[in-house]
């Protein structure tokens, strides 16, 4: 064994943590940069507002865009409104005790299961067993089930960032727990919970495999219609026009997978500058 | 004869397994402050806050004993932990006045409590709200301003004023002063004088020196017990116990 002086050891491992953080930045860059490249010469207005010609070999996506749109709406309308009130709940009223402590093990354990086996999950309880059929409120459910580890746990990191002392004070005024929550927590966690939510929108509006086989249809020549209508997606139709349609035009695919992208990293991006706007208004 | 205020009857507190306050009895006289000191974890926080019954909301607090408020243990079966709370007011020891304006921090207790029904009667409380705390000369014109950008005397007094908006009989103030500077430590216990007129107030100290200028009667208390209670000047000067001798001489503590 030989011994670095302080000095380079110190050198050394700089290097290497800056080149790690590095790493992380280069494949971003490159899946946009090439996605742009590749897909920017299909993006027009007809593009985005027509239904698919050809094959889905011309034409626009519409019917895609729009189904993605209609699943994960209904999917956060689902999700949402009980994530909170689980999220209430387990941080201002549940003692900690054994059900307490079963109930948080069954969220973190939520959050594990791969996507695929919600979608599979799906397929029996609404499709078939509730017989939704393959539909949007069927994928919204199946994806709003996917997504309600996450809605509580950032609505709990919300709730339990409000200072203990605001709590206190309104409580020690003769003021109700329930008033307490709805008076004064719940305005001051709803910046870090509607941000936590449209995260979580962003994230939805990518996944394929739990609308697989709850909602999305390879081709549908209309429009949605109705909550129990199967509609196109954007995901699962890109993965549909890369694999299964042959001579199919690359620009395109990549158009399509532009338009997700931007889709998912305008959400992302409204979200980030929703947070420092809150922020900086965060008065204590 | 004094009106007593406050009956404490052999009341225990227990964290759990931890016996926190254990079998203390006392009798608080109206329109007086009692002080409450001794080291730090003796309980007198503890203790000062059995008295809204604001330790009911952490896990794990079991309490026996009564503690007698108008003839009516706060304790007892059919009493609505909110009620108790409207009439014993509480002030911390950091100024945690809300994310709201100044006038809005008084106005929240007002019309969650229903004590107004318009909004000139809300108008009319806080400015005299304000007044009692001698907040309104500085601060009228600037009702809409976030407290959160008063100074800690301003907010300290702002939390006083949301207490007596809703017209408590009793105040609870939990070292008040700690976290002020002594020129608005002395201001603050001026204002406390002058509200013993109105409102029966209880204090915990660490500051003894505090104790001895401000309050009527003090309580010393060590290890979760009441080892002695008697008036203020008693105390301080002819206690009738070794260890609170020991302790407001500073031999101990």
């Amino acid at each position: 064994m030989f011994k670095l002086s302080p000095k380079l050891s110190q050198k050394i491992f700089y290097t290497l943590l800056a080149i790690s953080t590095a790493i992380v930045i280069v494949p971003v860059l490159l899946i946009v940069f090439i996605i742009i490249k590749n897909g920017w010469s299909a993006i027009s207005w007809e593009f985005l507002t027509t239904m698919p010609t050809d094959g889905m070999r011309a034409g626009g996506i519409l019917p895609a865009i729009l189904g993605t749109l209609s699943i994960v709406a209904c999917a956060i309308c689902i999700t949402l409104p009980v994530g909170v009130c689980a999220a209430i709940y387990l941080n201002e009223y549940a003692k900690d005790n054994m059900l307490t402590r079963i109930i948080k093990l069954a969220i973190v354990n939520l959050a594990g299961v791969p996507s695929v086996v919600y979608g599979l999950f799906g397929l029996g309880i609404f499709v078939m067993l509730l017989g939704f059929g393959v539909s949007i409120i069927a994928g919204a459910l199946t994806l709003s089930i996917m997504e309600l580890p996450v809605i509580i746990t950032t609505a709990r990191g919300a709730l339990n960032s409000v200072p203990y002392a605001f709590r206190e004070a309104s409580w020690s005024l003769g003021v109700s727990k329930w008033q307490t929550i709805r008076r004064v927590v719940l305005p001051n966690a709803l910046p870090g919970i509607m941000t936590g939510a449209i995260l979580s929108i962003s994230r939805i509006s990518g996944e394929t495999a739990p609308i697989l086989f709850t909602a999305a249809a390879f081709y549908v020549p209309h429009l949605p219609q109705s909550m129990f209508d199967q509609v196109m997606a954007l995901p699962y139709h890109l993965y549909i026009i890369s694999t299964q349609i042959p001579n199919m035009p690359k620009n395109i695919i990549f158009g399509t997978a532009l338009v997700l992208l931007m889709m998912v990293l305008s959400m992302s991006l409204f979200a980030i500058i929703a947070r420092l706007y809150f922020r900086k208004k965060r008065k204590w | 004869m004094d009106d007593i205020k406050i009956r404490i009857k052999n009341l225990n507190l227990y964290y759990t397994n931890f016996h926190a306050i254990k079998d203390v009895s006392m009798n608080i006289r109206a329109n007086k402050i009692t002080a409450l000191i001794g080291p730090s974890g003796c309980g007198k926080s503890t203790l000062l806050r059995t008295l809204n019954r604001i330790n009911d909301t952490i896990d794990g607090v079991r309490i026996t004993g009564e503690v007698i408020i108008n003839g009516k243990n706060i304790y007892g079966e059919d009493m609505q932990v909110d009620r108790v709370r409207k009439e014993v007011g509480m002030v911390f020891q950091r100024p945690n006045p809300f994310p709201l304006s100044i006038y809005n921090n008084i106005a929240f207790g007002l019309e969650i409590n229903r004590l107004v029904k318009t909004r000139k009667e809300t108008d009319k409380i806080v400015q005299e709200s304000l007044e009692d705390v001698q907040l309104w000369d500085d601060l009228k014109n600037k009702l809409k301003m976030s407290a959160i950008h008063l100074s800690l005397e301003q907010q300290q007094r702002l939390c006083v004023a949301r207490v007596i908006a809703i017209k408590p009989q009793i105040i609870l103030l939990d070292e008040p002063c700690s976290s002020l500077d002594p020129k608005s430590t002395t201001n603050l216990e001026e204002l406390m004088q002058e509200m013993k007129q109105k409102y029966t107030m209880v204090i915990v100290t660490h500051n003894m020196q505090q104790a001895a200028r401000l309050s009527d009667d003090t309580g010393y208390m060590y290890m979760g017990n009441l080892i002695e209670f008697d008036r203020t000047s008693t105390i301080f000067t002819n206690p009738s116990k070794k260890e609170t001798d020991d302790y407001v001489s500073g031999r101990f503590g």
